[in-house]
């Protein structure tokens, strides 16, 4: 372990990973550019890449219920990195895995990360990904956070993403790719909320190549203030496979969205649909909290907070 | 109580000035009392008139003696005012739980949640946690409507056809409900209904026509006078009272 952590840091750990102190179990905690301890188990290795910046994550087959974090953070202003992780997760293994990154800048520099992960999920195997991205500080330094996330799915694997950024990023482009075989499914949600002048930019693009696999593409967002989102999904029916995206978002103020679904059906047998539903907050759903005794504003809170629940 | 005072709301239409509700003086001091009357008589209009979801053109509208006519929606429900809507909204991500916890004004523990729809026949255990959306049915949905107003325990509560899309089955749970209300409340229970035994256990009945009180009275003086076809719904549309057939 470099050192310990001080409060912002650990506060940050909250944010993104819920963790009150160092996780039990395998870990990794990068922190300004650096290692900041690191744990592997029995059933999980993570190993430095001797190439370029990251880790690789070694997840035997047939481990059960272990879980991984590896939590990302930047506390000084200024940093800028791009870090490749790469996630091998053994035949029939079911694991949860906790990234997520946190910038704190109260500097007048940018801080920004960007994180490649690739994932290879084996055979029959499960896994959790749960990503949680978060910005905070009072200067004026802009948070940027780029994740790139490349998965590959076995037959009869199945992934299931969640990822989150509700505060505090400034700028945001999410790439996501992903190629299934055979009875391998995904599914992906997506929560985010913009204020100020921030912009988040979403691509996925899934490639249905194997015979029934299958993919699920939600996205729920609240854009505020001037902010901007723009959603595109891209959904390759290769083979006999269903395909859904969905983008449901709330503007508000003067902000604007947009989702552009793009799916493209190369087998009679490929089923996909898209739906997307983009608009203000329901004035009927004001008026029924209203009449329960909250303000106003109250309402509105209560409705975006169940909406990004 | 409630106490209206030629209340009067008026829309312009394509059909020029419409009066939905026209003159309605009113003294609720009784306990439990029913509105009723045709469709389209204003029923839930005078409702949303008294939650103060919609302001009256004319006329006054005063609570245990304050005039709240000028009070927005959510602080005549802070005074004490709670409305069951006859079509429940729905939301995305907002659970039953939250819902019943909003009601009361503060986080309820989860056995008082369950108890509420229990009281409303609601196996509590399944719905505490589902959310308030389409995966629900009408009736049940109307049951959590019931049970949020049950948890907020105002002075003042509007039900608008809660036994709408309750099973006949279910429909003695109801009045039992409603029974029990009126035993715990030290204030006034109104629910507009077309049900004649919801009319029955009520202390006086209201009937509404074509935005008017038409009567005002014992529910054996009123309910009588339904079946004569004093509630015309066709006397309403323009033209259709002076068409004759044959
Ligand atoms: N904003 C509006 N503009 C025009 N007409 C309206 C408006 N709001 C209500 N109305 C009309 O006013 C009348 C009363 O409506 P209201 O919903 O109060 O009836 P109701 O008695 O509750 O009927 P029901 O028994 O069907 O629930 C109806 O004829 C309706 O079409
Ligand atoms: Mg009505």
């Amino acid at each position: 372990m470099a050192r310990k952590l001080d409060q912002i840091e650990l506060n940050m750990l909250h944010e993104i990973a819920d963790l009150h102190q160092i996780p039990d179990g395998a870990y990794n905690i990068r922190l300004n550019g650096e290692s900041a301890g690191r744990n592997s188990t029995e059933n999980i290795t993570i190993e430095s890449k001797t190439d370029k910046p990251g880790i690789n994550i070694i997840i035997k087959p047939g481990t059960k219920n272990e879980a991984c974090h590896i939590p990302v953070m930047l506390s000084e202003s200024g940093i800028t990195e791009v870090v490749y992780n790469d996630f091998f997760i053994g035949e029939d293994a079911d694991v949860v895995i906790v990234a997520g990154c946190g910038i704190h800048n109260c500097g007048t520099d940018l801080s920004e990360h960007d994180g490649v992960h690739t994932f290879h999920v084996g055979k029959n195997a499960h896994v959790r990904y749960v990503e949680k991205h978060y910005g905070e500080g009072d200067g004026l330094g802009q948070n940027v956070l780029n994740p790139t996330t490349v998965v590959y799915i076995e037959e009869g694997g199945r992934m299931e993403m969640e990822t989150t950024q509700i505060k505090g990023v400034d700028s945001t482009v999410r790439e996501t790719t992903a190629r299934l075989a055979d009875g391998a499914s995904l599914e992906i949600r997506e929560k985010i909320m913009t204020h100020g002048k921030q912009v988040a930019k979403t691509n996925f693009t899934v490639d249905l190549d194997g015979e029934g696999s299958s993919a699920n593409v939600v996205s729920r967002s609240v854009a505020r203030d001037e902010s901007t989102q723009k959603f595109v999904s891209c959904i390759r029916g290769n083979n006999v496979c269903t395909g859904h995206s969905e983008c449901d978002a709330i503007i508000m103020d003067n902000a604007s969205v947009s989702a552009s679904p793009d799916l493209d059906a190369n087998n009679v047998e490929a089923s996909l649909i898209h739906e997307a539903a983009i608009g203000k907050i329901a004035g009927d759903q004001i008026i029924k909290l209203r009449t329960l005794g909250l303000t106003e504003a109250e309402a509105e809170e209560q409705i975006i907070a169940g909406f990004l629940k | 109580m409630l106490e209206l005072r030629n209340i009067s709301y008026l829309v312009d239409d394509e059909n020029g000035r419409n009066e939905i509700i026209n003159d309605v003086s009113l003294d609720i001091r009784e306990k439990f009392v029913a509105i009723t009357g045709p469709n389209g008589s204003g029923k839930s209009t005078l409702a949303k008139l008294i939650a103060g979801i919609l302001k009256p053109t004319s006329g006054r509208i005063i609570l245990d003696g304050t005039d709240i006519t000028d009070l927005n929606i959510d602080e005549r429900a802070r005074l004490g005012i709670s409305f069951a809507f006859q079509q429940p909204i729905k939301f995305k991500g907002i659970t039953v739980r939250d819902i019943i916890s909003l009601a009361s004004g503060k986080k309820l523990p989860l056995n008082v949640v369950c108890d509420y729809l229990s009281q409303v026949g609601l196996c509590a255990r399944d719905y505490v946690d589902r959310e308030i959306n389409d995966s629900l049915s009408g009736g049940e949905l109307k049951r959590i409507e019931i049970a949020t107003i049950m948890a907020r325990g105002t002075k003042l509560s509007i039900f608008d056809e809660p036994e709408a899309g309750i099973d006949l089955w279910s429909f003695q749970n109801l009045i039992q409900v409603f029974d029990s209300l009126r035993e715990k409340t030290d204030g006034s229970i109104i629910v507009i209904s077309h049900q004649e035994r919801i009319l029955n256990i009520a202390d006086k009945v209201i009937l509404l026509a074509d935005g008017k009180v038409g009567s005002f009275g014992e529910a054996g003086e009123i309910i009588p006078s339904l079946a004569n076809g004093v509630t015309d719904v066709c006397s309403k549309i323009p033209g259709q009272g002076e068409q004759t057939i044959g």
